[in-house]
Formats: C-alpha cells, sequence, structure tokens
C-alpha cells in the first residue's frame, strides 16, 4: 500500500491543514525538548489520577474541539453565504457537517462537561478524588484517544460523511466505502467506553463518598444533575456500544443487521442510535442547568428557589429522555398511534423543564444582583432557551414535525437548546470555576466581549434559520443559491462570525488573565458569595482537597461555616490521608485500544489484533496491581495548608 | 480501605476463564455448529443466563452484606431491567411501525408479520 493511497489528496484547504497540524506538532514537541518539559508533561499530567489534573486536561481538550468544530461550523457558514464562490464541493461539504455534528457533541460537550464536574463534584461533596482514580484517568484517555483518531480521518483515509447520525444504509459498507465510516464508528466507541466508565465512577464517588452528615437531598444541585446524567449515562451509552458494534460487524465483518438486502433493519440503527440519542441530549443539558442553577444561587445571593423541585424535576426529566425517542425520526413512516404516544410523551417532557424555568426567575425574584460574567451568561440562558424550547415542542407535534422535519427550522431549534443551554454553561461553570482551577480569575472586560459577541452572533446566527426552515430550505444542503434563502443566509453567517470572534476573545482571555490577572489569596473567590464546599478549600486546591471533611447536614453547608468561623482546616483533627499513586498505566492502555481501534478502520487485522492483545495484557497487568496508594503525613497537611492560608 | 493481600483472586481468575469460555461457545454455537436454529437460540439465551450470574455473583457484589446484603445491586438491576424491557418492547412497537391490516387486534397482526419474517428467515 502506497502512502497516497491511505493519505487524503487533491483538496487545498486539507493540503493547508496538513502542513498547519505538522506545524503545529513540529512546535509542540520543539516547546517541550527546548524546555526540557518532558517528564514534567509525563510525571505531571500524562500519568495523573488526580481529578482536578484530569478535568483541566478533558477541558482543554473540549476547547481544542470547540475550536475544530467551530472552523468546520465556519466553512459551512462560507459555502452557505457564498455558493458561487466554489469554496468547497460535495463531499467536503458532507464531512464537513458529519464531523462538525459528531465532534460538538461527544468531543466537545461532553468533555466539557465531564471535566467540569471532574473538577468539581468531589470538591462539592467533600470527596479527596473520584472512587475509581485509575479509572478516571482511563476514561479521559479513552476518550482522547478516541477524540484523536476521529479528528486524524480528514487527512488519513477520509472523513465520515454521513450526517453524524451515521444512518443506514447510508453509512453501510455498500454505499459508504472505505475507512472513513470506521474512523466515526471506532472513535466513538473508544471514547464512549470512557464515558461509561466516568458514568459510574461519579456514580459511586457521589452515593459513597459524600462528606460526614451529606445527605441526598443536602447536595449542592450542579452535584445533583451529575449523578442523574450518570443514571442516563449508564443505561444509555451501552445501547450505542452495542448499536456501533453491529454496524461495525456490518462493515468490516459483512453481516447484515442493518441492510436491506441481507434481511436486516436499516431503520433499526435509527431506532438504537435515538435510544442513546435522546437521552444523550439530556446527558449534555442537565449538567447545565446545574451549572446555571449554581451560578444563579450564587450572584442572587439566596438559596436556589425551590431545591425539592428542582431536583425531582431532574429525575422526572431523566424518566423521560427514554421514552420520547422517537420524535427523531416521525417521517420514518410508522403509523399515527406509534407518533401520537411519542408526541405525548415528548410534550411531557417540557412541564419539569417549565418549572425548572420558573425556579431560576423565582430564585432571581427580588435579589440583589451581582453581574458577574459566569451570571451574564447565566441571564442569557434563560431567554435564548425558551426559545430553543418552545420551538421545539412545534417539533413535537407529529403532524406539524412533516413541515419541520430536516429543514433549517429543525436545525435552529437544537443549536437553540444545545448553544443557549450547553455551550453557555460550559462558558458559564468554566468562568465561575476559573479560579478553583488555576488560582486566577479571567478578566472581567474581556469576559464581557466574549460574552456580547458570542450572545449576539449566536442569536444573528440562528434566529434567521427558523425562517429559512419555514421557507423551505432542507439540512444538509450543499446547493443553495434560491434567490430567496440568500439574504437570510448571508445574515446567519455574519452572526456566525461573531460567534467566532467571541470565541477567540475567550481563549486571548485565557492567555491574558494567566499574564495580568491578579492571584486569588482566599478560596472564596467570588467576594465571599460562595455557598457550598468547593469554596471552604484553598486556592489553589491542595491535591488532597480537604486537610479535614467538614460535618455537613443541609444544603449551601459554606454559608453557615463562614458564620461560625469554621474551614476545611481543623489543625487538631488532621489525620494522615490515603490517595492513590499516579501510573502510567491508563495512557498505555488506551493508546494500545487505539492502535487496535485504528488497525479495525483500515481493516489491518494484524495491527487490531496486536493492539486488542496488548488491551488484555495490560487488563491483565492491572488486575494483578497490588499499589494501595499511599499516606500523605500530618506534618506535611498541616505545612501546606499553613502556607495557603497565610497562617 | 480493606486490606488487599498479595495473593492471586482465584475466584476472579476462574470466573473470566468461564465467561471467556461460555462467549467462545456460544460462537460457535452461532457461526460453526449444526444444530436447528431453535436450539441455537435456546442454548444462547441459557449461556446469556449464566453469563450474567458469573458476572454478578463472582465479579460484581450481589451477596455482599456492605451493599445492603444485596439491597443496592437489586435496586440497580430492577433499573436495568425496566430499562431493557423498554428497549425491547419499545423497538417492536416503533419497528412494527403500528401499521394494522384490519379493524381489530394489532397485537395479533404484529405477531402474524413475525412470523412471517421467520418463515422466510428459513426459507432463505
Amino acid at each position: 500500500m502506497h502512502i497516497t493511497d491511505i493519505l487524503v489528496t487533491g483538496e487545498p484547504i486539507i493540503y493547508g491543514a496538513m502542513v498547519s497540524m505538522a506545524l503545529g506538532g513540529l512546535a509542540i514537541l520543539f516547546v517541550l525538548t527546548y524546555f526540557k518539559k518532558w517528564k514534567w508533561l509525563w510525571r505531571e499530567w500524562l500519568t495523573s489520577v488526580d481529578h482536578k489534573k484530569i478535568g483541566v486536561m478533558y477541558i482543554l481538550s473540549a476547547l481544542l474541539m470547540l475550536f475544530r468544530g467551530g472552523v468546520d461550523a465556519m466553512m459551512m457558514r462560507v459555502q452557505l453565504a457564498f455558493p458561487d464562490l466554489g469554496f468547497l464541493n460535495s463531499q467536503h461539504y458532507n464531512e464537513i457537517f458529519t464531523t462538525h455534528g459528531t465532534i460538538m457533541i461527544i468531543f466537545m460537550a461532553m468533555p466539557f462537561l465531564i471535566g467540569l464536574m471532574n473538577i468539581i463534584v468531589p470538591l462539592q461533596i467533600g470527596a479527596r478524588d473520584f472512587a475509581f482514580p485509575y479509572l478516571n484517568a482511563l476514561s479521559f484517555w479513552s476518550f482522547f484517544f478516541g477524540m484523536a483518531l476521529f479528528n486524524i480521518s480528514f487527512v488519513i483515509g477520509g472523513s465520515p460523511d454521513a450526517g453524524w447520525t451515521s444512518y443506514t444504509p447510508l453509512s453501510g459498507a455498500a454505499m459508504s466505502p472505505g475507512p472513513g465510516q470506521n474512523f466515526y464508528l471506532m472513535g466513538l466507541q473508544l471514547s464512549g467506553i470512557g464515558t461509561l466508565a466516568t458514568g459510574i465512577n461519579l456514580m459511586v464517588t457521589i452515593l459513597k463518598m459524600r462528606a460526614p452528615g451529606m445527605k441526598l437531598f443536602h447536595m449542592p444541585i450542579f452535584t445533583w444533575s451529575t449523578l442523574v446524567t450518570c443514571f442516563i449515562i449508564v443505561f444509555a451509552f451501552p445501547i450505542l456500544t452495542v448499536a456501533l458494534a453491529l454496524l461495525t460487524i456490518d462493515r468490516i465483518f459483512g453481516a447484515q443487521f442493518f441492510t436491506l438486502t441481507g434481511e436486516g433493519l436499516p431503520m433499526m440503527w435509527a431506532n438504537l442510535f435515538w435510544m442513546w440519542g435522546h437521552p444523550e441530549v439530556y446527558i449534555v443539558i442537565l449538567p447545565a442547568f446545574g451549572i446555571f442553577s449554581e451560578v444563579i444561587a450564587t450572584f442572587a445571593k439566596k438559596r436556589l428557589f425551590g431545591y425539592n423541585v428542582m431536583v425531582w424535576s431532574m429525575i422526572v426529566i431523566a424518566l423521560l429522555s427514554f421514552l420520547v425517542w422517537v420524535h427523531h425520526f416521525f417521517t420514518m413512516g410508522a403509523g399515527a398511534f406509534v407518533n401520537s404516544v411519542f408526541s405525548v410523551s415528548t410534550m411531557l417532557i417540557a412541564v419539569p423543564t417549565g418549572v425548572k424555568i420558573f425556579n431560576w426567575l423565582a430564585t432571581l425574584y427580588k435579589s440583589k444582583i451581582e453581574f458577574t460574567v459566569p451570571m451574564l451568561w447565566s441571564l442569557a440562558f434563560i431567554p435564548s432557551f425558551i426559545l430553543g424550547g418552545v420551538t421545539g415542542v412545534m417539533l413535537g407535534m407529529a403532524a406539524a414535525d412533516y413541515q419541520f422535519h430536516n429543514s433549517y427550522f429543525l436545525i435552529a431549534h437544537f443549536h437553540y437548546v444545545l448553544i443557549a443551554g450547553t455551550v453557555f454553561a460550559c462558558f458559564a461553570g468554566l468562568v465561575f470555576w476559573y479560579p478553583k482551577m488555576f488560582g486566577h480569575k479571567m478578566n472581567e472586560r474581556l469576559g464581557r466581549w466574549a460574552f456580547w459577541l458570542f450572545f449576539f452572533g449566536f442569536h444573528v446566527c440562528f434566529f434567521p434559520q427558523y425562517f429559512l426552515g419555514l421557507d423551505g430550505m432542507p439540512r444538509r444542503l450543499f446547493i443553495t443559491n434560491v434567490a430567496e434563502w440568500l439574504p437570510l443566509n448571508v445574515i446567519s453567517t455574519v452572526g456566525a462570525v461573531g460567534m467566532a470572534l467571541g470565541f477567540v476573545v475567550f481563549v486571548y482571555n485565557v492567555y491574558y488573565s494567566f499574564r495580568y490577572s491578579e492571584r486569588e489569596t482566599t478560596g472564596d473567590s467570588w467576594n465571599g458569595n460562595g455557598r457550598t464546599l468547593e469554596w471552604a478549600t484553598t486556592t489553589p486546591v491542595p491535591y488532597y482537597n480537604f486537610a479535614t471533611v467538614p460535618y455537613v447536614d443541609e444544603i449551601d453547608p459554606y454559608v453557615r461555616m463562614k458564620e461560625e468561623g469554621k474551614t476545611t482546616f481543623e489543625e487538631d483533627e488532621v489525620k494522615p490521608i490515603h490517595m492513590p499513586s499516579y501510573t502510567g498505566q491508563p495512557f498505555i492502555f488506551m493508546a494500545l485500544l487505539g492502535l487496535a481501534s485504528f488497525g479495525l478502520i483500515f481493516e489491518w487485522m494484524y495491527l487490531a489484533v496486536f493492539g486488542l492483545i496488548g488491551g488484555v495484557v495490560m487488563m491483565i497487568r492491572r488486575s494483578f496491581d497490588y499499589d494501595d496508594g499511599y499516606y500523605v503525613s500530618v506534618e506535611e497537611i498541616k505545612e501546606t495548608e499553613k502556607k495557603a492560608r497565610g497562617l | 480501605m480493606a486490606e488487599s493481600k498479595k495473593r492471586v483472586p482465584m475466584n476472579h481468575v476462574i470466573g473470566f476463564i468461564l465467561s471467556l469460555v461460555m462467549t467462545l461457545v456460544a460462537a460457535w454455537a452461532a457461526i460453526q455448529s449444526d444444530l436447528p436454529v431453535t436450539w441455537v437460540i435456546i442454548g444462547i439465551m441459557i449461556l446469556a443466563l449464566l453469563q450474567a450470574g458469573v458476572q454478578l455473583f463472582m465479579f460484581m457484589h450481589v451477596t455482599e452484606a456492605s451493599s445492603g446484603n444485596g439491597h443496592v445491586p437489586w435496586n440497580m438491576m430492577f433499573h436495568g431491567f425496566a430499562l431493557a424491557g423498554i428497549l425491547v418492547a419499545g423497538s417492536l412497537f416503533v419497528m412494527s411501525f403500528g401499521h394494522d391490516h384490519g379493524d381489530h387486534g394489532d397485537m395479533g397482526d404484529m405477531e402474524q408479520q413475525e412470523e412471517q419474517h421467520s418463515e422466510d428467515h428459513s426459507g432463505h
């Protein structure tokens, strides 16, 4: 096999991408070697099992993917605003909308939220790490290699091009030959292992490792949203795993689960995909709700209104999420009864969601709102998300859906819920907890610029798309030089540029704040408004999190702790702390599975078998691993705490 | 933190080998054997139940006192079964497309279609 058989050739844009990737890679190698950082990278990051570091790595990867997915989006917008320019050909366009969707959901939204959960949830419940720190590192590296695998597809072998939903029979072996679709299958499969493991890990952590006295209904709302999300992950992801495995067997080993010729059921893919896919969208929205609840309560300086109801509505949303999947393919042609059942269950979801919206408003009611950057994102979320929610109910009416289906109306709807919900929450959460992670806040002024650019850009980009949809413009369409659609498409592209500028300002703010922001001196970064335990730790958070874990018997325990002058360092109660050892095994294990997946993608079976055997060897290695971690001495804890608290 | 002694966890090793063997037997039954289809299906079902048993009793903590004498795992298993119910019943419901060709009894109709399907299959 010649090298040109696997490299994608003939596209100037892709050549450009190749060159910039090569240069970027060389630059990183050079910097690491020049500053002698290789050992540091391995010892402090690649082998880390510390939930805070893993969280930071998740968020960095997610930001990188936001950039990649954003570039895809910008290329689509350019094509749609200037259809006669010949910027993209149709194949390239297909690949771009496929990778845009897949990356934004699987490799941006989820890891971003999982990164925030990683860092914050143990701190909120008074735990010193995850229940299974080794497994946590494994999860991250499986996501990382899955992501890497998916992302190299556009230069090696060609990207998947059947949409992020990868519907059969289009995505089957007959209609999508070559490695492209295999990249989708194996990339998702590999990173899915990590998501599932994280779900189990966080669930056990929350159920078993809470501070003494903390009952489930004393937990901070973000932790609650994480727990509910974990249940959805644990029950939904196996469905995706099975569906991906079946399609992989179809494509690579010639089975006929989803083909018509072999008496398979192509629509069964859609069925299985959305049985996972609908819970999946709640996996990315419930933690977002949790983040907004935390931010709004903090800056309204009040206890969250209707805490219990908020929790119960999340649980109800989680239950309903498994009962609505057919609304994604009403137009499959099922009879009126099938569609009606799912139409009704879909509309039911508006009830608990509406309850949550009113609770946020009630929290804000008559409060002294502090307009910080995370609060701006949260306040912008409420009206924007409602626009997405209301159009969602419109789409949920099966009869009307026959008009809206696969039009830009749908595109506008799900961007309104996913961006105004998830992406706003990611930004709000990152800015909110940034001082906990890095020891300094992000610059307010630049933060506002990023917010307003992104916020206006978002509405200018997606609001016109509702009307494009009503004017009949279908999604995933490459030829758009229809006079009626052109003005709205141009406006939409202008908005997209606004969002891109917002993102650039945000990234610049990371650099600017690193250089110039004031370093935090207390752990309670937002003017002493912190309500939950994460703000009780010092900044930067010591690697063991809590010198002494406080007794908790109410929600917002830190408010009382501050009144009573209690801290997470009661000097006479300090005991040695048991901590897990760092290990390079998860990295190596997942690198081997990544290699196996790469082999399967190109159907190079020797490579696949080699990687899989390597994986089994690593599992055996782990089974006989008797490293029980180590103890941090009382003296070291006291010294660290006194230094951090300036005692 | 339970104290771990440096010894080979025999229970787990046996369970691991058992689960591998059962998987291989199931694969053999489906791919290589000349058994009639009904027996293959029954065999795989039995193996699946045994497999679940191995996982639950040899690897997981169904009988452990610290999990409330198995209260917690049974609770989770209940959720699992509920979801499996939704998955199977839901898929059958949806994939039937809800088409009923008569005035009454779409259930009976569905079964008939199913039968026709399986007949086609064996005739193939």
